[in-house]
C-alpha cells in the first residue's frame, strides 16, 4: 500500500488543479489582487521614479504575501464543509501528506501565478532589470514558504468559528522572516551589495518549513475531523 | 478470517457501548436523533478517537495506526463529498487510485455509469447518494460504515443496494449502517443506542473530565 503514496499525492494535486481550472475566477483572484494592490502604490505615493524604485522590493513582497493569503481559508475549509476531508483521510494517506499535497496545490495555483506576475509589476515600479532575477529567485523561495506556513495555519484554524479572521493574524507574523530576507536581498542587489546571504537564509527557512509545516498541518487536520 | 470489533465507553454521547462482529455480519445502529450513531461510525472509521475504550480488529487495536485502519474501511458520511465542479468520474478518481479498482464497474453497479461525464452539480440528490455509494464500492474494503445509506434513494436503487450488500457479506465483508428506515440486510444484528434523556445531561456533563472540554 505504501507504494501508492506518490500516486495518491499526484491524484490530490490533479484533482485540485482541475478544480482550480473549473473555477478560473477564484484562481485568478489573488493574482489580480497582487497586480491591483501593487498598482495602487504609484497612485498613492506620487509618480517619483526614484521613490518608487527605492520602495519596489518592499511593495512587491508585501503584495505577494497578502495575495497568497486570499485563497487560504478555502484550501481546507471547502474540503471540511462538503465532507471531502473525511474521504481524503479515508484514502489511507497520512494526514501530513494530505496537507503537503494541498500545500503543493496552493503553490501551483497561487504561488506560481504570482511568480509570473511579479516581473511586470517590478518593471512597472521601475525596478532595474538586472535585479529581476533576484526578485524571481527570492519569490520562488518565498511563495513556497508562504504555501507551507499558510497551509499549516489554515489547517490549525480549520473548524474555528472565526477562522478567516484568525488566519492572517497567524500567518503574517510567521512569514515576516521571509519578507525581511526576501526584500533585503532585493535591496542589496539594487545598491550593489552582496545578496547571497539573504537568499541563503531564505533557503534555510524553507528547508525548515518543508518537514515541519506538513507535520503540524496533519495534526490540525486530524483535530478538525474529530 | 475473524473480525471482532469492540468499542466501549465514550462518555457523554456514547456510554460504554460494546459489540463484536464476525466476517459476513451486519449491524444496524438505531436510536433517536442525537443518540450518537454517526459519532460511533466516525470512531469506528478512525476519524475520531474515543475518550475511553478500544476498537479491536482481529484482536489488535485498530486505532493505533489510523492510516492503516483507513484502508480496511469504506466510510459513507451523511454528506456525499462530491465537488460540484468536477464530473462524476473525476469525483471518483481519487478513491479509484487509492484502491486500484475500476470506477466504471462500480458506477454501473449503481446504475450511474451513464452520468460519468456530467458535472456533479447537475446530479439529483439521489444520484449524488448513489455516487457516494459507488465510492464505498470502489474502496474494496472489508468493513463498510454507512451513515444512512438509503437517504434519497428510489426503490430500484434499494434493490441494487440489496444485491451489493449480499455480495459484500458473502465475500466475508462486514456492514455497519445507521438507519431510520428498514434496510435490505437479512439477519442483521441490531444495536439500539438509547440517547440521553434531558435529565441525564447535566449529570453527564459533570462526569466529563474538564481537560476534555476543549
Amino acid at each position: 500500500m505504501k507504494l501508492q503514496t506518490p500516486t495518491l499525492i499526484l491524484a490530490i494535486l490533479e484533482r485540485d488543479l482541475r478544480l482550480a481550472l473549473r473555477h478560473g475566477a477564484d484562481t485568478l483572484g489573488s493574482v489580480l489582487f497582487f497586480i491591483l494592490a501593487g498598482a495602487l502604490f504609484p497612485l498613492a505615493l506620487g509618480p517619483s521614479p526614484e521613490l518608487l524604485r527605492h520602495m519596489a522590493p518592499g511593495i512587491v513582497w508585501v503584495c505577494a504575501l497578502l495575495a497568497a493569503l486570499l485563497p487560504l481559508d478555502r484550501l481546507f475549509g471547502a474540503e471540511l464543509e462538503d465532507g471531502s476531508l473525511d474521504q481524503l483521510m479515508m484514502t489511507g494517506l497520512p494526514p501530513s501528506l494530505i496537507a503537503l499535497a494541498k500545500m503543493m496545490a496552493h503553490w501551483l495555483t497561487t504561488g506560481l501565478p504570482l511568480l509570473l506576475a511579479a516581473p511586470p509589476l517590478g518593471i512597472m515600479l521601475g525596478m532595474p532589470t538586472d535585479s529581476l532575477s533576484i526578485l524571481l529567485i527570492g519569490l520562488l523561495l518565498g511563495t513556497l514558504i508562504l504555501s507551507l506556513i499558510g497551509g499549516m495555519a489554515a489547517s490549525v484554524v480549520l473548524g474555528a468559528r472565526r477562522g478567516g479572521v484568525l488566519l492572517p493574524l497567524l500567518v503574517l507574523p510567521l512569514t515576516t522572516p521571509a519578507l525581511i530576507f526576501g526584500a533585503a536581498a532585493l535591496d542589496a542587489a539594487q545598491t550593489g551589495l552582496s545578496w547571497g546571504p539573504d537568499l541563503e537564509l531564505l533557503g534555510a527557512f524553507l528547508a525548515a518549513a518543508i518537514p515541519l509545516c506538513p507535520l503540524a498541518a496533519g495534526a490540525g487536520l486530524r483535530a478538525a475531523v474529530e | 478470517m475473524e473480525n471482532i470489533s469492540v468499542f466501549r465507553g465514550e462518555r457523554l454521547v456514547l456510554d460504554q457501548v460494546g459489540f463484536a462482529l464476525d466476517a459476513g455480519d451486519a449491524l444496524l445502529l438505531t436510536g433517536p436523533n442525537g443518540a450518537g450513531k454517526s459519532t460511533l461510525l466516525r470512531v469506528l472509521a478512525g476519524l475520531r478517537k474515543p475518550e475511553g475504550g478500544h476498537v479491536l480488529w482481529s484482536g489488535v487495536d485498530a486505532l493505533a495506526d489510523r492510516s492503516r485502519h483507513a484502508e480496511r474501511v469504506a466510510y459513507l458520511g451523511h454528506q456525499d463529498a462530491l465537488k460540484p465542479g468536477l464530473t462524476l468520474l473525476e469525483n471518483l478518481t481519487l478513491a479509484a487510485r487509492a484502491s486500484g479498482a475500476d470506477p466504471y464497474s462500480c458506477m454501473s453497479a449503481l446504475n450511474i455509469s451513464g452520468l460519468a461525464d456530467l458535472p456533479a452539480r447537475m446530479l439529483s440528490a439521489g444520484q449524488k447518494r448513489r455516487a457516494a455509494l459507488a465510492r464505498v464500492l470502489l474502496a474494496r474494503a472489508p468493513l463498510w460504515l454507512l451513515d444512512e445509506p438509503s437517504l434519497g434513494l428510489d426503490s430500484n436503487t434499494m434493490g441494487l443496494l440489496e444485491t451489493l450488500f449480499r455480495a459484500h457479506r458473502d465475500a466475508g465483508g462486514i456492514v455497519i449502517a445507521t438507519t431510520h428506515v428498514p434496510l435490505p440486510l437479512p439477519d442483521a444484528k441490531s444495536l439500539a443506542l438509547p440517547g440521553l434523556n434531558e435529565s441525564d445531561i447535566p449529570q453527564a456533563m459533570e462526569d466529563f473530565p474538564e481537560d476534555d472540554l476543549f
